[in-house]
């Protein structure tokens, strides 16, 4: 589904990203993490092109991320969530979830508006349709940026740091919301710090340090025997709080 | 000092109403060819072609760098000889107001559009809108709620720099009420009363403005 190979970003001279390579298949569900500054952020833009890369090749779905034109097609259909929500803050909650498919998939509002409903039910706030983003909290404001994300029906979801923005008693709601979509076979690539999480929903973790994958391994592994000692450092700072 | 005789000041009102009506007039005029204009050249301050951003930067600079009083002059007497023919002081001034808050406008426009942070063009183009498309559905809508308290601002300025246009014959409420002033040598009860019109205007324009920010803006500024 997903093919990252080779891939390396410079910022100058400050490489980012050191020739990065992931493959995900349908249905899996990826968790980047590492410390901070390691890239993680920047790969997970590199595959819907947010972020332009120097070198090597990014597949998605059978369309190149590096080809102007494909990559538009595959924005479409790739869904991202970012770490501070990204709401307009200019429309309702409901015209967020609409606003996509009406300009890009060029559907009638009516019809936009009723599979908006339904995802606004899914994330457990059909209630709250008619507010503006700074009505609603930040746990509810990324659980309509997940349902504006899953209104153009994607085939792969990207979460950069979903939880990062949020106070504790929100992050749960959120992450439920994200488990349950892992639940139902939804393909996802994850940047957390949510170790929980990742231990419970991740089909593999991808350990990332200094602009490398250092590790690539199912979570199990991963937490009780890491590979490398990059990734027991991390995890010893991590888990130890 | 003689008693305050404003009768005198009623009686002219028709007089100094033809003046106010230009003074409107050339204002509403030149906010729309300002906008507009102002508009179009923040579009190429914001290019990412330099010597096109570098161009508009200069046309900016320039204009907020002169006096207005001069650009008015300048454009009366500029004009007949590039247009070969007498145009008028209405349009000359027409002229001159827009090209001087176009430089205004501009910057305004650019610090509102500017003000969007970059992940709201990004969660658009995420979705798989164009950039222009972004920028129509998400950047504009936001940046327009934020610039309107500067843009009325800024016009309320303006309308009481039409006043300058006195310097090329034109008729408007200040020369008229200096006028009429000088004729019923009641100096202090026109200028008197010329204050008082430009200050219930603006204030409250201003007025208008303020109430307009928090209902309006501040419901969708994070």
């Amino acid at each position: 589904m997903i093919e990252v190979r080779g891939v390396s970003k410079s910022y100058g001279p400050v490489q980012v990203l050191k020739s990065c390579s992931v493959a995900v298949a349908r249905g899996e569900v990826i968790v980047v993490c590492g410390p901070s500054g390691s890239g993680k952020s920047t790969l997970i833009k590199c595959v819907n092109g947010l972020e332009p890369f120097d070198a090597g090749e990014i597949v998605v779905d059978g369309l190149s991320v590096a080809d102007r034109k494909q990559v538009q097609t595959l924005r479409t259909r790739i869904g991202m969530v970012f770490q501070n929500f990204e709401l307009y803050p200019h429309l309702s909650a409901l015209d967020n979830i609409c606003l996509a498919p009406m300009v890009v998939l060029k559907k009638k509002r009516a019809e936009a508006e009723e599979r908006a409903r339904a995802l606004l039910a899914r994330v457990d706030l059909a209630e709250h349709a008619g507010k503006y983003p700074l009505q609603l909290s930040g746990g509810q404001q990324q659980r309509v940026a997940i349902a504006r994300a899953l209104a153009m029906d994607p085939v792969v979801m990207l979460f950069d740091e979903p939880t990062s923005a949020l106070d504790p008693e929100m992050i749960k709601e959120v992450l439920d919301v994200m488990t349950d979509l892992a639940a139902e076979g939804m393909t996802m690539i994850v940047v957390t710090h949510e170790m929980g999480f990742a231990r419970r929903v991740a089909d593999r973790i991808v350990f990332m340090d200094a602009g490398e994958i250092v590790e690539d391994r199912d979570p199990e592994t991963f937490f009780t025997t890491p590979a490398s000692d990059r990734a027991k450092l991390f995890l010893s700072k991590i888990l130890g709080h | 000092m003689a008693p305050l005789d404003f009768a005198i000041v009623v009686k002219n009102i028709p007089y100094l109403w033809e003046g106010l009506q230009l003074s409107f007039g050339l204002a509403a005029l030149a906010i729309v060819g300002g906008i507009l204009f102002g508009a179009m050249l923040s579009v190429l301050r914001l290019s990412r072609f330099k010597p096109v951003a570098l161009a508009a930067l200069g046309y900016v600079n320039f204009f907020r760098s002169v006096p207005l009083i001069l650009v008015i002059f300048w454009i009366y007497f500029l004009v007949p000889l590039v247009l070969g023919k007498a145009t008028g002081p209405f349009l000359s001034a027409w002229i001159a107001f827009t090209l001087f808050e176009t430089a205004y406008y501009c910057e305004i426009i650019r610090a509102g559009v500017q003000s969007i942070p970059k992940g709201q063009i990004n969660a658009g183009l995420a979705s798989g809108m164009t950039r222009l498309q972004a920028m129509r559905h998400i950047v504009m809508p936001q940046a327009f709620r934020n610039m309107t308290p500067i843009l009325l601002t800024q016009s309320i300025i303006l309308f009481q720099d039409t006043s300058l246009v006195y310097v090329v014959t034109l008729r408007d409420f200040m020369t008229s009420a200096a006028t009429v002033a000088n004729q019923e040598l009641k100096l202090v009860e026109f200028y008197v009363f010329a204050a008082a019109v430009y200050f219930a205007i603006c204030f409250t324009a201003s007025r208008l403005v303020g109430r307009l920010s928090p209902a309006w803006i501040g419901s969708v500024r994070r």
